[in-house]
């Protein structure tokens, strides 16, 4: 398994590209996140772990905008991304990339066709022969260029994660956030899909924030771990700090992991 | 509507609405032609005003029953995909995805839809009207013989623009109603199966009772605006 480096190794800063500050959502009268802050920076790599239901989905829904919150912010290289038009909010969408918990694909598209969309759509000065050889090299970026034109129904869960793995990459995003990338795979299609986000975060040096139940996952891919619970960061640091903790509720998550 | 990408998807809807529901169209024409053309035949033959049979049939099929038919075919046939097919898009975070690359979907899903509806809906009824003529004269035919060119002579006799146009026309806004209600029920749907299911269906049943409510408003505006 490959080891990541850590930020202070790597050209990372400390400026958070990704900020979010004491945000609360409710939906209906269930609180989901109550107060919760995080950032991120340039090349670094954040593990949001924490029980079902803790709202951790929901923390990438609003930093990508497809929620909003009830009160705090989210920041986006400093803009705060509340009340922003659909279309200035395209504009933050172009600098990052997201990979669903179910990778999503467009079903009615082939695998190619699924990583040209956002191409075709927001790289429109590139010539086609340009989009074709882009939408390859993503594809054998994720060891996926052998299925180009197969539908996302005739791949499997792990091949689909890949392919949307390669859509989130399509538009070079300086900030890439993946929703639980190994869940419901094989360990061996797990370790494939850590290994090429750690060899992905080397190369691009993205700000990433990664959403996982995968203890191991977490451990192998992250710079730093944040534990939810009940709505808020109950710790936040190395693995080694969750592991030195006095808290019960991170005992008992690890020893359950 | 940003070319190229919306276009390439508004001429795709326009296959999906247009030509895929042609043969349903035609077919539904057809049978309400043949429909209007044994009953108006029986009717006025009880009056004693043959004569009148060319003219009703045309009259009929032209300004009452060709659009709504097209339009309660299309009710059924457009409504139902559409809403289907966005719901799914829907529960499986596809249109989440669409809005994550920084794709308006409301554009790219919704508004490419809606304008096929419209655009298409006057051309489907065309096909309609053409076919009940055809078939209501092929009816009349085979009872009593009757040239088509006689047919079509007698029955448009007098006929204004006035009075075949905007009848033809006003499908356009069936068209826009079938659209709305479409992907309104098929993006807000929530929950899996039972969603996508339940946005097929209310697509179909409020598409086609505000086609029906619209044809009453439209039939009084059309007589007063086109006398």
């Amino acid at each position: 398994m490959t080891q990541r480096n850590s930020p202070a190794d790597g050209g990372a800063t400390s400026v958070p590209v990704v900020s979010v500050e004491n945000v609360r959502k409710t939906f209906e009268s269930h609180m989901v996140l109550n107060g919760i802050s995080i950032s991120v920076s340039r090349g670094e790599t954040l593990a949001v772990l924490g029980r079902s239901g803790t709202g951790k989905s929901v923390l990438l829904r609003l930093i990508i905008g497809l929620e909003t919150p009830d009160s705090g912010s989210v920041r986006i290289h400093g803009q705060d991304i509340a009340g922003l038009t659909l279309d200035r909010m395209g504009e933050i969408r172009k600098k990052m990339g997201f990979l669903f918990q179910h990778a999503a694909l467009y079903d009615s598209l082939t695998v190619a066709q699924n990583v040209a969309f956002p191409i075709e759509h927001h790289r429109r000065e590139m010539a086609s022969s340009e989009q074709r050889d882009r939408v390859r090299s993503l594809l054998a970026e994720v060891g996926m260029e052998h299925d180009l034109e197969k539908m996302p129904s005739d791949i499997s869960g792990g091949m689909q994660k890949r392919v949307g793995l390669a859509r989130a990459l399509a538009l070079e995003p300086q900030i890439l956030l993946l929703d639980e990338p190994t869940a419901g795979l094989d360990p061996i299609s797990s370790g494939e899909i850590n290994d090429l986000i750690l060899k992905l975060q080397r190369e691009h040096q993205m700000a990433s924030i990664v959403v996982t139940h995968d203890m191991h996952s977490a451990r192998t891919i992250a710079d730093r771990l944040s534990l939810l619970d009940q709505g808020n960061v109950v710790i936040e640091g190395k693995f080694e700090d969750l592991q030195q903790s006095d808290i019960e509720f991170v005992k008992e998550f690890l020893k359950q992991s | 509507m940003t070319p190229p990408f919306e276009i390439r998807e508004l001429i795709r809807q326009l296959d999906e609405v247009g030509s895929k529901s042609l043969p349903l169209v035609a077919l539904a024409g057809a049978a309400v032609g043949v429909v209007i053309s044994l009953e108006a035949r029986h009717s006025l033959t009880r009056f004693g005003a043959k004569s009148l049979f060319p003219a009703t049939l045309v009259y009929s099929v032209v300004q009452v029953m060709g659009p709504i038919i097209t339009g309660l075919v299309v009710s059924g046939r457009v409504g139902a995909g559409i809403g289907a097919e966005l719901a799914s898009m829907k529960v499986t975070e596809q249109i989440d995805a669409i809005e994550a690359s920084a794709i308006n979907p409301y554009r790219f899903l919704a508004a490419t839809r809606i304008l096929a509806c419209i655009l298409m809906l006057p051309l489907l009824t065309l096909a309609a009207d053409a076919c009940g003529l055809m078939s209501g004269w092929f009816a009349q035919s085979m009872v009593e013989p009757l040239s088509f060119h006689q047919f079509i002579e007698s029955g448009f006799h007098g006929a204004t623009f006035n009075a075949f146009l905007p009848p033809t026309f006003k499908t356009a806004v069936y068209g826009l109603i079938i659209g709305l209600i479409a992907c309104f029920q098929g993006m807000r749907t929530r929950g899996g199966a039972e969603g996508v299911g339940r946005a097929a269906t209310n697509s179909v049943v409020l598409a086609s009772l505000f086609v029906i409510l619209a044809d009453v408003v439209l039939v009084k505006f059309i007589l007063v605006v086109f006398p």
